[in-house]
């Protein structure tokens, strides 16, 4: 966490000594220690690192990473890039790293609006409603997490098969593979028009700040809104009809066994989204909940006198304040998240971890396949860790 | 078996596996170069520990009383039947597919018994031998009666159930290519799992090596509404596993299996091994009276084959008691004498 406020005391340089060379000196023996401890690990270390060479030796079994550039020849049911098992293990890996981020992303996502709606439900005036929230709250996090996972699996696979499928809208098919969309075929004027989508939206956010900066100076309230549907709706919608607008449904049909075509959601990442997202969510809505009511009342007495109404209050008073406490438990709960979804292995989600585990399996280098496991997830909590840590001192209370 | 141990029991092996390795204590006293090897550790610990499958019927799974029962259980207790004149003398350690060769390596188990196929790969750089070959296998599909597929041929298109780290998701994807046949794989690691999958019709196919599918299918309520496809795509012998280095052990193990392949080939049975101490047959004779010699030789009790034949049975009786009522024929696995695949050197 950030040191928004300094001691000045620490400021202040203590007096400067000189270095004796005996025992009663406090510094001496500190530098003693330390190099003692330094040089203790440091043997322990490579104790154990010879050791490990030496076994894997004895053992004959193979070593090193060369076996990232060879052929995996396993079959992978969904990447977010192409991908044949012909392909070697680093694009196989990789494939399981995109899951992985996939089902991460998108869960961190959706259980921070539905935690906050839960939250928020908690402490509403509704007496049900905030009774059907504190029950959620209770039972999703009392069950174990791989038990739901198992349960929406289970239950998913109960769906009916894909020749009777369930067909709510047309193109819209429910089976037990998974749930299809029609889906456009993507073209490049799909990207140029996504792109100028996102160049849009920056656009409209630098407008908007230069807006309230403007504000600020000479009080005239500037509207956003003409500027944000013309970077982020008719420039988008522009490049796409300049690129000859192409426009190309592609239904899902069925085709033999299978649905052919459109968009998928297979029933192991649906199954596995749903549980991180409804468990993590009932943490999450606890997390709110305390934010909340960490603010005090005389905030949302003051603000009404103000005459501003509820949703405001909160939108405007209490949430600000509320997000300074809420922002560093919501960290571990992303980071929770990330590791949890190593469950996809129990419902066949091919994750990191997952396909981490076949290769170790296949090459037999087992020390090298939990070194890519650890990479992996280290690197991704370290990036939310940083990220959390960023905006929170973005938001944290200025004293003035 | 243990219904949520899955990640549990993997991080444990492969946490087992780092040790193994890294803890010099521990992994030297394993490790196949120096004097103590496998065998003399088993006879230290007066038990032999046997890596089985999770449960597959006639292969491995315990019974309503929680004992292993199978052909590949029955392999275990012969080789403890051979160590220590005791065929109790077994713990069974169920692994799944995926964790079976860090469970060896690390030492958590003495021998692989479980539908292993030998392969080039497995044999160098897995760590692991091979002792033997105990059965003889290749990949199939089974797939519903109801879904008027008569021919693997016919898949296109279909999603497939296989399980991760086997043989069969590498030959499934070989095939797939080969045939110009696509499919969607679900890939599930614990054998529960991935056929509960098939069965709710989440795939169309499952696939597996064809022992493996005579098994499943058996252990449905309705067998007769799944059916094994002709088609037979890959070789699958699967063979009893050792570490890699680890001779003397490798050849008790071998050594067990090819008397259980000779008491066939001689007539030795369970009932009748008592009397063949006096077989005028020098070879039978070798084999099974007090100073025959070869126990020692192995570093096993004069008695050995007695003790194994006596707690087993022969080959034949061994495949006739666990794989046979599953339905499975003795097909490649019967005697060279009668044109099958199984083959045991001379005793002398
Ligand atoms: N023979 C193949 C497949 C072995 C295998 O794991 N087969 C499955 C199905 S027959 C099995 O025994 N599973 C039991 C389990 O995972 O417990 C191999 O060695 O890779």
């Amino acid at each position: 966490m950030s040191q928004t406020t300094i001691d000045p005391r620490s400021l202040r340089a203590p007096p400067r000594r000189p270095l004796r060379l005996s025992w009663s000196d406090e510094r001496v023996r500190a530098i003693v220690w330390q190099v003692l401890v330094v040089g203790v690990i440091g043997a322990i270390v490579w104790w154990l690192w010879s050791n490990t060479v030496h076994n894997l030796e004895v053992r004959r079994i193979a070593t090193g990473f060369g076996f990232l550039g060879r052929e995996a020849g396993l079959p992978i049911a969904e990447s977010l890039i192409e991908y044949s098992p012909t392909d070697t293990y680093l694009r196989a890996l990789t494939v399981g790293l995109l899951n992985t981020l996939k089902v991460a992303v998108v869960g961190i996502v959706l259980a921070t609006i539905l935690g906050t709606v839960i939250g928020i439900a908690r402490l509403s005036k509704n007496w049900l409603l905030a009774k059907i929230a504190a029950v959620y709250v209770e039972v999703i996090r009392d069950l174990p997490l791989l038990l739901q996972l198992l349960f929406w699996y289970a239950l998913l696979q109960g769906l009916p098969g894909p020749r009777q499928a369930l067909n709510p809208v047309q193109g819209v098919f429910l089976s037990n593979r998974g749930l299809k969309l029609p889906w456009i075929e993507w073209q490049d004027a799909h990207s140029f028009a996504l792109i100028a989508f996102l160049l849009g939206a920056a656009g409209t956010w630098l407008y908007r700040r230069a807006a309230i900066a403007k504000r600020m100076q000479d009080g005239r309230p500037r509207a956003v809104w003409p500027v944000a549907v013309g970077a982020m709706l008719v420039l988008p919608v522009a490049v796409w009809a300049a690129l000859g607008a192409p426009w190309v449904v592609d239904w899902p049909a069925l085709r033999g066994f299978n649905f052919r075509g459109g968009l998928n959601m297979s029933p192991e990442y649906f199954a596995l989204l749903l549980g991180l997202t409804l468990y993590t969510a009932g943490f999450i809505a606890e997390i709110v909940r305390a934010g909340i009511l960490a603010v005090p009342g005389g905030q949302w007495e003051a603000a009404q006198a103000l005459g501003l109404h509820p949703g405001q209050v909160l939108r405007q008073i209490v949430l600000p304040q509320a997000l300074r406490v809420i922002v560093p438990p919501m960290t571990s709960q992303y980071l929770n998240i990330t590791k949890n979804s190593s469950l996809a292995v129990a419902i066949g989600y091919q994750d990191i971890v997952s396909i981490a585990n076949t290769t170790l399996n296949q090459t037999g280098q087992a020390i090298e396949g939990i070194a890519i496991i650890m990479l992996v997830y280290l690197t991704i909590s370290l990036s939310i860790s940083f990220f959390m840590n960023w905006y929170n001192a973005r938001i944290a209370l200025v004293e003035r | 078996m243990q219904p949520f141990g899955l990640s549990f029991a993997r991080a444990l092996g492969t946490v087992a596996l780092g040790l193994g390795l890294v803890l010099p204590g521990l992994a030297r006293a394993q490790a196949p170069a120096g004097a103590a090897n496998t065998f003399d550790a088993v006879k230290s610990r007066g038990q032999l520990v046997c890596g089985v499958n999770t449960g597959l019927a006639g292969f491995a799974q315990p019974d309503s009383q929680g004992v292993w029962r199978g052909f590949d259980a029955e392999y275990c207790r012969a080789i403890a039947a051979a160590i220590f004149g005791d065929a109790t003398k077994v713990r069974f350690v169920p692994t799944t597919a995926q964790v079976r060769f860090t469970a060896l390596q690390s030492g958590e188990v003495d021998v692989l018994s479980r539908n292993t196929t030998w392969t080039l790969s497995r044999d160098t750089s897995l760590g692991l031998d091979f002792a033997a070959t105990n059965f003889f296998d290749g990949q199939g599909f089974m797939v519903k009666t109801s879904l008027g597929v008569k021919s693997a041929k016919e898949l296109e298109g279909a999603t497939i159930c296989v399980q991760p780290g086997t043989t069969t998701e590498q030959n499934l994807s070989d095939w797939s290519r080969a045939n110009r046949i696509k499919f969607t794989p679900v890939v599930i690691e614990r054998l529960e799992e991935i056929v509960g999958a098939y069965i709710s019709g989440r795939c169309d196919a499952y696939t597996t090596d064809v022992s493996g599918l005579a098994a499943t299918r058996s252990a449905q309520p309705k067998p007769d509404d799944h059916l094994i496809l002709p088609e037979v795509i890959s070789k699958e012998p699967l063979a009893l596993g050792v570490r890699q280095g680890d001779a003397r052990f490798a050849d008790v193990v071998r050594w067990t299996h090819f008397l259980l392949l000779s008491a066939e080939e001689f007539g030795v049975t369970q009932a009748n091994v008592d009397k063949m101490a006096n077989d005028p047959r020098p070879e039978v004779k070798r084999m099974f009276s007090k100073d025959g010699g070869l126990g020692p030789m192995l570093g096993l009790p004069e008695l050995w084959a007695v003790n194994v034949v006596k707690a087993v049975g022969n080959y034949g009786e061994l495949f006739d008691r666990t794989l046979k009522p599953i339905g499975i024929q003795r097909g490649p696995n019967a005697l060279w004498t009668t044109g099958g695949l199984q083959y045991s050197p001379p005793f002398r």
